[in-house]
């Protein structure tokens, strides 16, 4: 009871996504700081095995709803299980991938308990809150830090009073992290018919084309990203040249996302992947709080813009004030002569 | 019964020119401080519309926004690319409300608009992005829903089979009617003003706007019953107001902060061809790279 529960959403493959495994891992966290327990609920068909890919996260409760018609994902189905195990078990904090299932299933979730819910959260905290008017003190709320409002101002919301605290959170921005299995781990395998009805399958898919993630940036040790600066399709073409020598992956700021500069794959920051790399060399990005959400961790940033006061500069280790079509040929052509 | 579509858009402020003085001191945002534009998806929204009437040729569209007055301009605008009639939601009563508040405010005001057939808004706004009321609405609505929507691939009076884009391919799904749907921004993009819409449409007018007009059109609106844009208020759509607002929204701001940047030391060069062969020599020396 009043525990934190993690929605953990399944692949294509069958297996639990890795977004719902880093949430776990923020889960277990969070849990610790409460003095509570952690729970999973995973929804999908032939999850036989599934809680050994829940388990390792330190996972106390797992509640698993296994039916055919429960893959692939629909939102109606999947909505009705966790309303009615919200109901049963009252999780005080309810977390989701903010994956294209999370923030269509969350917000629906949320509506219907009337409870409060904050999209792309870049950062999840315990801690307390006093209202001013009433001088009423609450304990122990989930902060839902994001970026808001363009970029300009990071927002700490909180729910004081509606449970469960609900959050979704990009893949990438909190850390996998094993924990101790816990001894006696319980497994709760759901009834399903007693949790949806035939009327919530009422969208059927009638075609389905899922591609293997083929772009990993996450992963990437070097990192080449462009903007919006970068100016042109073509002039994209000399990152993927750079990306090349260097043995890198491009990645891209939302804006030059949004020109059709590259796919949305490659797309960093508060609504694309976050990422970590050794190295990261930012062509023509200005960087705005949300890209450089996605970004700031990097060991090493360096970067390429005309405008000496772009706030990417201020993070940046290395900055060249130039143009990107000069500045990245230049690059490769001292890496070719000089690398063994 | 005729087929309605309804399409939820919203006026934002241009968050890509943010000044200083763009955030109230209860941490809402100050709309009167910034350019207002047509949220970028919700354009998108419109085209789907438009395209479902190009085959159901007695659809009629209805533009709905929620906000202050003065998103009256975007649902002219609508008109002008093919809405047939529009409502303004508004009231002082729903400043301040969070996505759960503003769902509960827009389901009532679809109801007083039903029956309808489908109800298409954009993804998600550009000034919260959190994709959060098109689902939040559905729900009050008991009606269900397909997010991200791509393609119209087929309609008729009774269902609807749309494609979706997801993360990582896409998918293609069948909803009976009514159904409410989000639009992806790689939906097609939004047909253009239609010179015709624009001449009939230019004197649509909400009734506060009508008070600060000079010039008295009320002859003229009494043979053209389109050109009133219905503006609802929360006795209108009958609307507790307790669930409006700030206390209708479970969500709380407890701290906004503005983004200030630490300076940490940065090595700065030049595009010269020198001095990208030191930083290169640098960073092969430190086996950053190579």
């Amino acid at each position: 009871m009043n525990n934190v529960i993690v929605y953990c959403e399944i692949t294509e493959e069958g297996h639990v996504a890795e977004v719902s495994q880093e949430l776990l891992s923020k889960g277990r966290k969070l849990a610790n700081d409460l003095g509570i327990k952690l729970e999973a609920v995973t929804i999908g068909h032939r999850l036989e095995n599934i809680e050994k890919e829940i388990l390792p996260y330190g996972t106390d409760i797992i509640h698993i709803a296994d039916d055919k018609r429960l893959f692939p994902f629909t939102t109606l189905p999947h909505a009705a299980i966790l309303l009615k195990l919200f109901e049963e078990i009252k999780p005080e904090i309810a977390l989701f991938g903010a994956t294209s299932i999370g923030r269509d299933l969350a917000p629906r979730v949320a509506s219907a308990m009337r409870c409060g819910l904050t999209a792309d959260c870049t950062s999840l905290e315990i801690g307390d809150h006093t209202e001013a008017k009433t001088n009423t003190t609450y304990k122990n709320l989930l902060y839902q830090i994001r970026p808001a409002f363009g970029g300009n101002i990071i927002a700490t919301i909180i729910n004081p009073d509606t449970r469960p605290q609900m959050a979704t959170v990009r893949e990438g921005v909190m850390k996998k992290e094993l924990w101790p299995v816990v001894a006696v781990p319980e497994i709760n395998r759901l009834d399903v018919s007693k949790y949806v009805n035939d009327e919530q399958f009422v969208i059927r898919i009638i075609e389905r084309h899922i591609e293997s993630q083929k772009i990993n940036i996450k992963n990437a040790q070097v990192i080449v990203a462009g903007g919006y600066g970068v100016g042109s399709k073509e002039n994209f073409d000399l990152l993927f040249d750079l990306a090349d020598v260097l043995g890198a992956q491009v990645g891209a700021s939302r804006a030059a996302v949004d020109a059709g500069y590259v796919e949305h794959e490659r797309q960093i920051g508060q609504t694309g992947v976050t990422v970590r790399p050794k190295l990261y060399i930012a062509c023509g990005i200005s960087g705005a709080v949300q890209h450089r959400a996605g970004m700031d961790q990097a060991s090493m940033i360096i970067s390429i813009n005309t405008d000496p006061n772009a706030p990417i500069n201020q993070i940046a280790d290395y900055t060249i004030l130039g143009q990107v079509h000069e500045v990245v040929p230049r690059m490769i052509k001292y890496y070719r002569q000089n690398s063994k | 019964m005729p087929f309605r579509i309804i399409v939820l858009a919203k006026q934002v402020p241009d968050t890509r020119n943010v000044g200083k003085d763009a955030m109230k001191a209860d941490g809402t945002v100050n709309r009167a401080a910034l350019p207002a534009i047509f949220n970028p998806e919700d354009l998108h929204a419109l085209e789907l519309a438009l395209r479902i009437k190009d085959q159901i040729k007695d659809a009629e569209i209805v533009i709905v926004s929620m906000g202050p007055g003065r998103a009256a301009e975007i649902i002219r605008e609508a008109m002008y690319r093919g809405a047939d009639r529009g409502v303004l939601v508004t009231d002082r009563k729903f400043a301040g409300s969070d996505t759960l508040a503003t769902s509960y405010a827009l389901s009532l005001a679809v109801k007083k608009l039903a029956p309808f057939n489908v109800l298409i808004a954009g993804r998600q706004a550009i000034d919260g992005d959190t994709a959060q009321v098109g689902p939040q609405t559905a729900e009050k609505l008991n009606i269900p829903q397909i997010t991200y929507a791509e393609e119209l691939v087929e309609v008729n009076s009774k269902q609807i089979i749309i494609k979706r884009r997801l993360e990582r391919g896409i998918e293609v799904v069948k909803a009976p009617m009514p159904v409410a749907i989000t639009v992806h921004s790689s939906a097609p993009v939004c047909r253009p003003r239609n010179a015709m819409l624009v001449m009939k449409f230019k004197h649509a007018r909400t009734i506060t706007e009508l008070q600060e007009e000079t010039k008295d059109y009320t002859e003229l609106r009494l043979d053209r019953p389109y050109l009133n844009i219905e503006e609802w208020s929360v006795e209108d759509i009958q609307a507790e107001t307790e669930k409006l607002g700030l206390s209708g929204s479970p969500t709380k701001v407890k701290k906004i902060e503005n983004v200030v940047l630490q300076r940490k030391e940065s090595k700065a060069y030049t595009a010269d061809d020198k001095d990208i062969d030191l930083l290169m020599q640098e960073l092969m020396a430190s086996h950053v790279i190579g």
